[in-house]
């Protein structure tokens, strides 16, 4: 059989062989799954009992809800604060990493090290860190300085620019080196044509490295934005005695989620909450495409 | 996109062109330096505290006066940081290998063949992307449930065994394997299988590189997802089992930065040896990704 076919139509074959399993694959365990969120969004159900048509009630439940609210808004705060923090940050260091020959590797190593580090693991350093007297690290180099002790993670206001810090901390050297990617890729002879002009730095800056770093400033708002939206792991060892504490001041949508659905069992409202998730990502991500096409 | 590579070699040559040695650039030199040591503080921080006694844990002098290994007898003694600690390799690795094979046959596939659906095929996949996996935990666990793959190794790495951005990745590099080579294969006698393998696959080796340290890393981190999908002490992975290891009321935190640390330390090693390899994948993925 299969040597009467011809070169093309053998082709088709093994083209269809190689993409069986990962064809199923796609089907079952990413599309089958992202109808099912949406199906359950719509229905009542406990795990235990039968599943119940709910119409738009999760969706209602979710409007009414003031803790979604809280943590809806605090989900944004991270990543208003987040990424604009982080961009201008690995910026910073990349465009002055760039100017220096001496020890170029080395100090490239100390930026990134950071990123080899599982989230989990930082967020239980930091955690110790933000600890009162005796016991935390940044309270006592406060001591030694006779400064007043500050409450990390106990305050409402502090706690979440306290999970925030190691977050941005661990995506810093990542976006440094996309950054400096991004300066080596612009043509040196703008820079040269600039200095015949006798162009002063600063212009140099914002009219030519600004503006043609556009795509990678795009890739990177957009990189750091869908992680801030994310966050979970952070915030969720920061805080295991009361998650998303205190007072939900530093809960994050994944997180509400996580709540809703493995220790509520309540499936069918956690779907909606994935839903609304699902929403904000897309619009994200289609503003990403909306700015990319532009330049 | 074709000047990328040599974007990523150059970024790992120091820049040749200035060459004075000011103040300013001193200064832009110490200031980097004092930041770039500020950034490893909280993995110094923990490396130290993990070689602490007990009663020096709450001094803030980085080298410890009496390094001891005691806190790492004592986790490892325990025995669950131990087949957590195996848990994470083998769920790690055999997810890797997973990628490495599925993604760059697809990659493989939808660049250099032409057949009816490649296009449906290309963008389903892609579409993938914009799916985040915090909506797939509830459905993926209904199924998990139904399957008896809770608990499982199974049930922890079904999820990933192939990625969108792996398959994008890779079928980008291909497009920079000659077609021409793949004809000659052809014409030698070679069916499509040994000419993915032994032909194209030697070519993206650097792809495939970068590719195995992003889902072994991603792997080796992943917390959600293991944290909802197993039950017994014995199933959980490394940060699912640090995590519930720093809750329990009696345990010191110099023990918890053990932990962190045993979870830190491999991949830091790695790193370590494969840094520049490592940073040009990172520049690759993300650029091409």
């Amino acid at each position: 059989m299969y040597r009467n076919l011809t070169i093309r139509q053998k082709q088709i074959v093994w083209a269809w062989a190689f993409l069986a399993i990962p064809v199923l694959f796609y089907t079952v365990i990413r599309f089958y799954p992202t109808g099912n969120a949406i199906l359950i969004s719509f229905q009542n159900w406990n795990l235990l009992g039968s599943r119940t048509w709910a119409g738009l009630e999760n969706y209602e439940k979710l409007w009414n809800d003031p803790v979604f609210w809280k943590v809806f808004q605090n989900t944004f705060v991270y990543l208003l604060l987040g990424t604009p923090i982080s961009l201008v940050l690995s910026f910073i260091i990349a465009y002055h990493l760039d100017k220096l020959r001496f020890m170029h590797g080395f100090l490239r190593m100390l930026y990134f090290l950071p990123f080899m580090t599982s989230a989990v693991a930082m967020a239980w350093v930091w955690r110790w860190f933000y600890q009162d007297v005796p016991i935390g690290l940044f309270n006592n180099i406060l001591a030694g300085f006779g400064i007043p002790q500050i409450k990390f993670l106990q305050s409402t206001t502090n706690a979440l620019p306290a999970v925030l810090a190691p977050a941005v901390w661990a995506g810093l050297g990542f976006q440094v080196i996309i950054f400096m990617a991004g300066l080596r890729a612009i043509p040196t002879s703008y820079y040269e044509a600039a200095k015949i002009d006798g162009v002063g730095w600063w212009t140099v800056l914002t009219q030519i490295t600004i503006p043609l770093l556009r795509p990678t400033i795009v890739f990177i708002v957009v990189f750091s934005s869908i992680g801030f939206l994310r966050i979970f792991d952070h915030v969720f060892n920061m805080t295991t005695n009361n998650p998303g504490g205190p007072l939900n001041a530093t809960k994050p949508l994944v997180l509400m989620i996580y709540d809703t659905a493995f220790n509520g069992f309540d499936m069918g409202y956690a779907a909606a909450q994935t839903v609304v998730l699902f929403t904000i990502l897309l619009i994200v991500s289609l503003i990403q495409l909306r700015l990319l096409r532009s330049t | 996109m074709s000047d990328i590579t040599p974007t990523a070699d150059a970024l790992l040559m120091a820049k040749p062109a200035p060459r004075s040695r000011n103040m300013g650039q001193i200064i832009r030199w110490l200031l980097l330096f004092i930041g770039g040591i500020a950034m490893v503080m909280p993995i110094a921080y923990m490396i130290s505290t993990s070689l602490k006694w007990p009663h020096e844990v709450y001094n803030v002098n980085l080298i410890p006066v009496e390094p001891t290994i005691e806190n790492y007898t004592y986790v490892l003694e325990d025995g669950r940081f131990y087949w957590w600690f195996v848990n994470s390799i083998i769920i790690a690795t055999i997810t890797t290998i997973c990628n490495l094979l599925f993604d760059s046959l697809v990659g493989y596939t939808l660049c250099k063949f032409r057949f009816p659906g490649r296009t449906i095929v290309f963008i389903a996949i892609l579409s993938t992307l914009m799916i985040p996996t915090e909506m797939l935990v509830i459905p993926w666990y209904l199924m998990s449930q139904s399957f008896g793959w809770l608990d499982s190794y199974w049930g922890i790495m079904f999820p990933g065994l192939m990625t969108a951005f792996g398959t994008f990745l890779m079928k980008q590099f291909f497009e920079s394997v000659p077609d021409d080579f793949i004809e000659a294969a052809r014409i030698d006698g070679l069916n499509e299988l040994q000419i993915w393998w032994t032909v194209a696959m030697p070519l993206v080796k650097p792809a495939l590189a970068a590719l195995a340290i992003f889902v072994f890393l991603g792997n080796w981190t992943a917390f959600l997802w293991p944290l909802i999908v197993t039950n017994s002490v014995d199933m959980y992975t490394i940060p699912v089992g640090l995590s519930g290891f720093g809750d329990e009321a009696d345990v010191a935190w110099e023990l918890i930065m053990t932990g962190a640390a045993i979870s830190t330390i491999p991949t830091l090693i790695v790193f370590l040896i494969f840094q520049r390899f490592i940073i040009r994948g990172v520049v690759m993925a993300g650029l091409k990704g």
